[in-house]
């Protein structure tokens, strides 16, 4: 889940209730086929590539375009998750934990870094990445990589791969996984 | 519990669950080339020290650094204190520059009680009062037994099960005058581990009626069945009478000497809360031996602060009540 659904999720808020399943798992996994061929057609230097996975929506995915990357080009990508509660700027707002530590197992100086995130929605999950970003080294070039775009973007901030875009509300809530993509509204517990 | 940390027992065994989660995040930020993270950026913490600390006050500082918030220090040898001011009003002077948190360490068990009721605002931090407590160091040892248990490939406890369920500790020495045995014995027993106190009947509490521990005066028998021995230092400087006929008495008696070091199992682990009497309460060559970890206490030190005050200060979330 993004950051904001955390924030609004169980154990912090409501309770997600799913209204409509706007992607199929096949669409998942049809998406993350795709991204990972166009992260493949942008980037001539595959050995210099590390995917970021943000805690804790994106893991999975990174590993995922990863593990195609790898079919597809018999090269291995690097993969590192990332925990940005630390570097947030709305602490007071609402709770902020850390879900998991952070893990970057190279050098990021002169790599270029995919950020790989489940849902885009106000962009503030991604610049918080980024100031954690270069605490670990001078990136040659940072890019990004979402399952879903749900627009709503309050800093200047896009996605260099997107996964669907998906007109939303802003009272609603986005919930990613493998068995697919579902909008739903959040009750009250 | 509240916004301060005053005793161990304010955070209950999920309170403590919940910090070491949260410091494993921060032992990894302290491993970076740039061990900084922004999320105490404007936040004041003053260290209130009314009695001599290296460890303590040097840990408790660079964590409020690493979190990126401002750090004043107080000494009373070089303050006010030394024209007379009373506690109450050096408290009250610190608050109105617009501090955040206060970590006070003083030598009258239940002052940080007492600065607590005095101030509206900042959070409270207990690093240490008399003989009473000292909460932190209490969690930075249950996160060693825990880490370096994990690293060594003990088995890890039952799901649902306590971090620490079913070891064996010993906590050796001076339990009389020491704060950290009260807070670790606290600790170490609400997250299911069984405690024996080792120590000479002079240097045990008058009482200890109430406390959930087992009591020898045997280091002998005990060493071989233990998980951790942690050892207490010999508290000269608190000793008013004359509890022990001498220091050489004391070693060869409870000492962790190098013979006595053998008796303890594969994988039972050295523990120390610093300054370490060499010769004293631990020969010098046991101090140097792998299973003794008490350089990684003081490292992991940093870490657990740096979660306390994440807690209290950034997080926005309360903690665990007992």
């Amino acid at each position: 889940m993004a950051e904001r659904e955390r924030a609004l999720a169980p154990p912090y808020g409501g309770v997600f209730v799913a209204r409509t399943t706007v992607m199929e798992a096949e669409d998942v996994r049809r998406a993350t086929w795709r991204m990972a061929h166009e992260i493949i057609e942008r980037n001539n230097a595959l050995p210099e590539l590390v995917l970021v996975g943000l805690q804790t929506g994106g893991v999975w995915i990174a590993s995922r375009l990863a593990r195609v990357i790898g079919e597809v080009t018999s090269q291995e990508v690097v993969v590192g998750t990332l925990d940005v509660a630390f570097y947030r700027d709305d602490y007071g707002l609402r709770p902020v934990l850390p879900e998991a530590a952070t893990e970057i197992p190279v050098d990021l100086n002169n790599r270029t870094v995919v950020l790989v995130d489940d849902v885009l929605y106000t962009g503030r999950t991604i610049r918080a990445a980024l100031g954690a970003l270069s605490d670990y080294g001078r990136a040659r070039a940072v890019q990004l990589a979402v399952m879903v775009d749900r627009g709503h973007r309050e800093l200047p901030i896009r996605p260099d791969y997107v996964g669907r875009n998906l007109p939303t509300r802003r009272d609603e809530m986005v919930d990613v996984s493998e068995a697919g993509v579902v909008i739903g509204d959040v009750k009250a517990p | 519990m509240s916004r301060h940390l005053l005793s161990i027992s304010d955070l209950g065994a999920d309170g403590i669950e919940e910090v070491m989660a949260l410091t494993d995040s921060f032992v990894e930020v302290s491993s970076r080339a740039i061990p900084r993270v922004p999320a105490l950026r404007g936040k004041t913490v003053v260290s209130l020290f009314f009695e001599d600390s290296t460890r303590t006050r040097l840990s408790f500082e660079t964590a409020a650094r690493r979190l990126s918030a401002d750090v004043m220090t107080f000494s009373a040898s070089s303050s006010s204190v030394n024209k007379g001011e009373s506690l109450r009003d050096t408290v009250e002077t610190i608050e109105a520059m617009g501090i955040d948190a206060v970590v006070v360490r003083h030598a009258g068990s239940g002052v940080p009680w007492q600065v607590a009721r005095w101030l509206h605002g900042p959070s409270v931090i207990n690093a240490g009062d008399g003989w009473h407590e000292h909460p932190t160091q209490a969690l930075l040892d249950c996160f060693t037994i825990r880490q370096e248990r994990q690293r060594r490939g003990a088995a890890r406890p039952a799901e649902g099960r306590p971090a620490l369920d079913g070891l064996h500790i010993a906590i050796v020495g001076d339990i009389r005058h020491s704060r950290v045995a009260r807070s670790d014995v606290l600790a170490f027993t609400s997250l299911g581990a069984h405690v024996t106190l080792v120590a000479p009947p002079t240097l045990l509490p008058p009482s200890l009626v109430g406390w959930p521990v087992e009591v020898s005066h045997d280091l002998d028998s005990v060493l071989p069945k233990l998980d951790v021995v942690y050892l207490l230092r010999l508290q000269k400087e608190r000793m008013l009478e004359a509890l022990l006929p001498s220091l050489r008495e004391y070693t060869a008696t409870y000492g962790l000497t190098r013979e006595r070091a053998r008796l303890l199992g594969d994988g039972a682990l050295i523990m120390h809360p610093g300054p370490v009497n060499r010769g004293v309460e631990v020969a010098a060559e046991v101090v140097d031996q792998p299973s003794s970890v008490i350089t990684q206490q003081v490292a992991n030190g940093v870490a657990v602060r740096m979660a306390v005050l994440y807690l209290l200060l950034g997080a926005g979330v309360e903690l665990v009540a007992a």
